[in-house]
């Protein structure tokens, strides 16, 4: 490696930017983890010191919740068709001389860009969609003379990787589109200023000067060269708005803002699936801490710091197809800021700014975005862990994943990106894509590798089920090999995706805010795992009787007598999706990946198990056709009847180490089966976080429900498995009750409210 | 049809503890029954759940047994009244399941609650329950109506770490009237509580037109503050949820016109046991 400057950077030759924070390795590297390490003032306090939102704060709020109305009556604002890149757009505003923190995609707030790279077809039939006819010159561009990383794939794929796509055996690769989940360590730019990113990224590559020029050091070389320029414009478009951001930030105010610029200039240039922000929160407290202590602002003027900042993250906007929103409900962008955990030293990585993230669901109300996730430990402060139950019951906005599992295996500078996948902050990215449904798979088995709903020969044809009923050892087998097909197909189709969006849409910009040469991983994932287990469970423990089409394919099941279901702490089926996990892990893992990433896999849905569920035929657990698969990791809608305790156990047997990009368990409750009082329900909420987390857990979201989800809940039932309600001394799961009963519920739980 | 095969065959929960569940067990031979009641061999359960928030402190696991005493005219749960109504469980089987949640249980401050139906009709299948939870390590609690109470020795009540015990009256004529029984032994139970400084918790079901009466929630609320080891009175708002089952079950409901009493009222009924000096919500 090359050797780093010793000297602290002088910033536009005024007083040091790095005045009274305590040295360490950080000054000689790039390492913002020991900076925090060395710097930041843990929190042990609870959330009095808080400050509610100014009139200002309000105001912008007011502004932009006006233009949301409008937004959702015509899909779309309004959009930019100048294809988009760090320095595309001039400066935008929403109300310029009120903003604290500056920096818009385009020109105007919500105005959303095209981002052609990822894919032309999505961008016209996107425009199409909401009514704009796409720029005839952009057309032409990116039909004639740039290829687009969509063109790349399907120029690449083979033919059994088309099948699979069009039969939805997999579903949701990031083909067409961005694939986002890379986080960019977007607090390099506040803490050393650009110049000195330059400089190292220009290191980096004077290093390859000595290595031969094999694909893998040209591609390198390419990239540095691309993160280097890109590095430029970041400047550029600073300028834009009036900053010289080639230095270190110099106040707190400087620092959010530089962070900011950074993380804006990802979402110019990239509509990823998912584009996370990381773990600001504490780094920023560092420089509150600074300037609250020198008496340059108070705690009112931090938190609208903060404040803005938030209706920044709250208003960044993708344009995409409509189908896309409705495998992933609404129009989610993922801006994902992990926040708590505990660091190595044991010391808890909470401060008061991360008191101040969570309070601008109060200051600006409940929101979807920017994706607050607490790194969660029983080991947390106990004021801090009451504040975040406090909110997840006021807001049911945000989600909570395990600190202990995930900072032995990622380290204490860890982030989410997306909804539960971790990766260490600026020395880690990954290849994100879709997921493998594993009931169509399993009845692919069946049926000797026939689709079930079209009959089409998707699979290798082997001989199919024999004989009237289902036997347990002959369905595995033939599982088994069907399984191994899958996971072949799938790495292939990755790696066609990620060589191409390497080649043509590189994330010149989030790369240049990593290390050289991170840590690759390559997430998968599955889906319908408590649908599997629950059918072979049923196979297992009852007799399964086949029926047949004309054409001899199984498209329906019998199934006679009783068997255990998942999610009710029972072995017997708790093993079975442990065992196909694990199973399908071992062999995605047999296939080898582009950039010789390490295979990860996740157990998440998002809200896509409603289109998994409406792809896949009849199963042998007694779901229908079409029917929804529960999300995640979740047991199957209505059949865990043992209360929370029991399906939380059932699936923290899931082992992490088979599926280290996440393992996601949605809970929905209602306040009053926390509790009978608002401290009991704070208090209760905390102990089953403790106890999931304290235990192998791994990611629970939780929703504390209000009267209109549970109408809601009575006309979609599958959307809210395991709502809980508690009736005087009674837990019930609210979708189970006759709509009398509910309704009963609903006029009693909600009374006076 | 033996009790294991019983046991085998039919799911220990139910669909909801509002899901109606009549004779599970009514194929268990009488001097089965018999022998099981003195031995605490077998329990007969109407469900279990976990993860409950309000039966006790922390979270926790909680069992229902059948079989009562009491035929309260507001009863949620009069399935809950027959023995024969429930599951046969074997005691292992009970335990073996509760060993499953013991680290659970507490990690997440709570512990085991033994409801029903009245717990102390079958007394020795609770106190062995109760038994096997403290070697567990789990804190133990029961809901009763206290009437049973002197079934416990002075020694099996220690099994047990909190009382919740649900007062339906303090008047013997108003007792009579809302459950058909005498409240002697409930009362003597309390005052060998607060004797042995057992901690316990107070429950009152509020029913308008039934149980809504200030003075004898006063004396309820006096009496309880008077022991001594009460730490919290909770007053339960009565609801409708069990209607059908009463209606299943070709049972006169009294209370099929009443309705659930207003915030107002259920705040005046709490204003009133905490002027006793209680806490209360």
């Amino acid at each position: 490696m090359a050797t780093t400057t010793l000297d602290r950077p002088k910033a536009n030759g005024q007083s040091d930017p790095w005045t009274d924070f305590a040295p360490g390795l950080w000054n000689k590297e790039i390492d913002v983890r020991d900076f925090i390490q060395e710097n930041y003032k843990p929190y042990y306090e609870d959330e009095k010191f808080l400050a509610g939102p100014t009139k200002r704060t309000l105001g912008i709020w007011k502004k932009l919740t006006d233009m949301f109305v409008e937004e959702r009556k015509k899909g779309i604002l309004d959009v930019s068709q100048i294809p988009s890149s760090i320095t595309a757009h001039d400066a935008g505003y929403i109300d310029k001389k009120n903003e604290v923190i500056v920096g818009l995609q385009t020109d105007a707030p919500l105005k959303r860009a095209i981002m052609p790279n990822g894919g032309l077809r999505m961008v016209t039939s996107a425009l199409e969609a909401f009514g704009y006819k796409p720029d005839a010159q952009v057309v032409e561009a990116f039909t004639k003379y740039r290829k687009t990383h969509n063109d790349g794939v399907f120029d690449a794929y083979t033919a059994e990787v088309r099948r699979c796509r069009s039969s939805h055996v997999l579903t949701g690769l990031p083909d067409s589109y961005g694939r986002g989940r890379i986080i960019g360590d977007y607090r390099r730019v506040a803490l050393y200023g650009v110049d000195r990113l330059i400089e190292r990224k220009k290191e980096e590559k004077d290093a390859l000067d000595h290595e031969w020029s094999t694909d893998d050091i040209i591609r390198d070389r390419e990239e540095l060269s691309e993160q280097i320029r890109s590095l430029g414009e970041l400047k550029e478009m600073a300028a834009k708005y009036g900053f010289d951001i080639s230095g270190p930030a110099r106040t707190a105010k400087e620092a959010v803002q530089w962070l900011y610029f950074g993380y804006l200039a990802g979402v110019k240039e990239q509509n990823g699936a998912a584009m996370s922000l990381g773990r600001v929160s504490t780094f920023l407290d560092i420089y509150f801490e600074r300037d609250l202590d020198a008496g340059l602002i108070t705690e009112e003027q931090a938190q609208e710091m903060i404040d803005d900042f938030v209706i920044k993250l709250r208003i960044v906007r993708f344009l995409r197809a409509p189908e896309y929103d409705a495998l992933f409900a609404g129009d989610p962008t993922w801006v994902t800021e992990s926040i708590g955990g505990v660091g190595d030293d044991g010391r808890p990585l909470v401060t008061k700014s991360s008191f101040r993230f969570l309070q601008t669901l109060y200051n600006l109300g409940p929101a979807p975005e920017p994706n607050l996730t607490i790194w969660y430990s029983p080991r947390l402060p106990e004021p801090f862990r009451r504040f975040s139950s406090k909110v997840a019951i006021d807001t049911s906005s945000i989600q909570f994943e395990s600190d202990e599992i995930m900072r032995l295996v990622w380290g204490d500078d860890g982030a989410i990106a997306c909804c539960v996948s971790p990766m260490a902050m600026g020395k880690q990215m990954q290849f994100f894509g879709a997921r493998a449904n594993l009931a169509k798979c399993m009845l692919y088995a069946i049926n000797g590798g026939r689709d079930e709903m079209s009959g089409k020969q998707v699979a290798p044809a082997t001989e199919p089920v024999q004989g009237d009923y289902l036997d347990f050892d002959d369905v595995l087998e033939r599982f088994e090999t069907t399984m191994d097909w899958l996971a072949g197909v799938y790495v292939s189709a990755m790696n066609a995706i990620h060589y191409m969006h390497d080649k043509y849409a590189y994330e010149r910009i989030e790369m240049a805010l990593h290390d050289y040469a991170p840590l690759r991983t390559m997430a998968f994932g599955i889906a319908g795992m408590s649908v599997v287990a629950d059918s072979l469970s049923a196979i297992k423990y009852a007799k399964v009787k086949v029926k047949r089409d004309e054409s001899g394919l199984i498209t329906d099941y019998e199934t006679e007598g009783e068997f255990p279901t998942f999610g009710n702490n029972d072995n017997r089926v708790d093993h079975l999706a442990r065992w196909l996990v694990s199973t399908f892990m071992g062999k995605l893992r047999k296939y080898p990946t582009y950039r010789h990433a390490r295979h990860t896999q996740s157990v998440l849905t998002i809200t896509s198990n409603v289109v998994y569920g409406k792809a896949t035929g009849n199963t042998p657990d007694g779901r229908r056709q079409g029917e929804p698969f529960a999300p995640g990791a979740n047991p199957m809608h209505g059949r865990d009847s043992h209360g929370i305790h029991a399906s939380a156990a059932s699936v923290a047997k899931i082992p992490y180490r088979d599926a280290a990009d996440g393992i996601s368990l949605t809970t929905t409750l209602v306040p009053t089966g926390l509790g009978r009082t608002a401290n009991d329900r704070i208090t209760n909420l905390t102990s089953i976080l403790d106890g999931f987390f304290g235990s192998t857990g791994y990611h629970m979201n939780i929703n504390v429900l209000n009267r209109d989800t549970l109408l809601d809940a009575m006309d979609h039932p599958e959307k809210y498995p395991s709502l809980t309600i508690r009736v005087s001394g009674y837990a019930v799961n609210f979708v189970r009750l006759t709509r009398e009963q509910q309704m009963d519920v609903i006029n009693r739980t909600f009374h006076g409210a | 049809m033996s009790v294991t095969e019983t046991v085998g065959q039919t799911p220990l929960e139910a669909a909801s503890p509002f899901e109606m569940r009549v004779d599970l067990g009514k194929d268990v031979p009488e001097t089965d029954v018999r022998s099981a009641l003195k031995s605490g061999e077998i329990g007969f359960l109407h469900s279990f759940t976990t993860g409950s928030a309000v039966d006790g402190p922390g979270i926790r696991l909680v069992a229902w047994t059948t079989s009562c005493m009491f035929r309260c005219q507001y009863c949620h749960n009069p399935d809950t009244w027959t023995l024969s109504n429930g599951i046969p469980v074997p005691i292992e089987k009970a335990k073996e399941e509760l060993r499953k949640y013991a680290p659970g249980l507490k990690a997440m401050h709570g512990g085991f609650t033994l409801s029903g139906g009245e717990p102390l009709m079958q007394s020795r299948f609770a106190v062995r329950l109760f038994a096997a939870a403290k070697e567990m390590g789990i804190h133990t609690a029961i809901e009763t109506n206290g009437y049973y109470g002197d079934k416990l020795t002075d020694d099996e009540l220690a099994y047990i770490d909190l009382v919740i015990l649900d007062m339906k009256a303090f008047d013997p004529v108003q007792h009579k009237r809302v459950t058909g029984m005498d409240n002697a032994p409930v009362i003597e139970f309390c005052e060998r509580l607060a004797h042995l400084k057992r901690p316990m918790w107070f429950r009152y079901v509020l029913v308008p037109g039934l149980t809504d009466v200030p003075e004898e929630m006063d004396r309820v609320a006096k009496f309880a503050a008077s022991l001594g080891v009460v730490e919290k009175a909770e007053i339960l708002p009565f609801h409708q949820m069990g209607r059908y089952k009463w209606e299943r079950l070709g049972l006169d409901y009294k209370l099929a016109a009443t309705t659930p009493p207003s915030n107002e009222l259920v705040a005046e009924a709490v204003a009133i046991f905490r002027n006793a000096g209680l806490v209360a919500d």
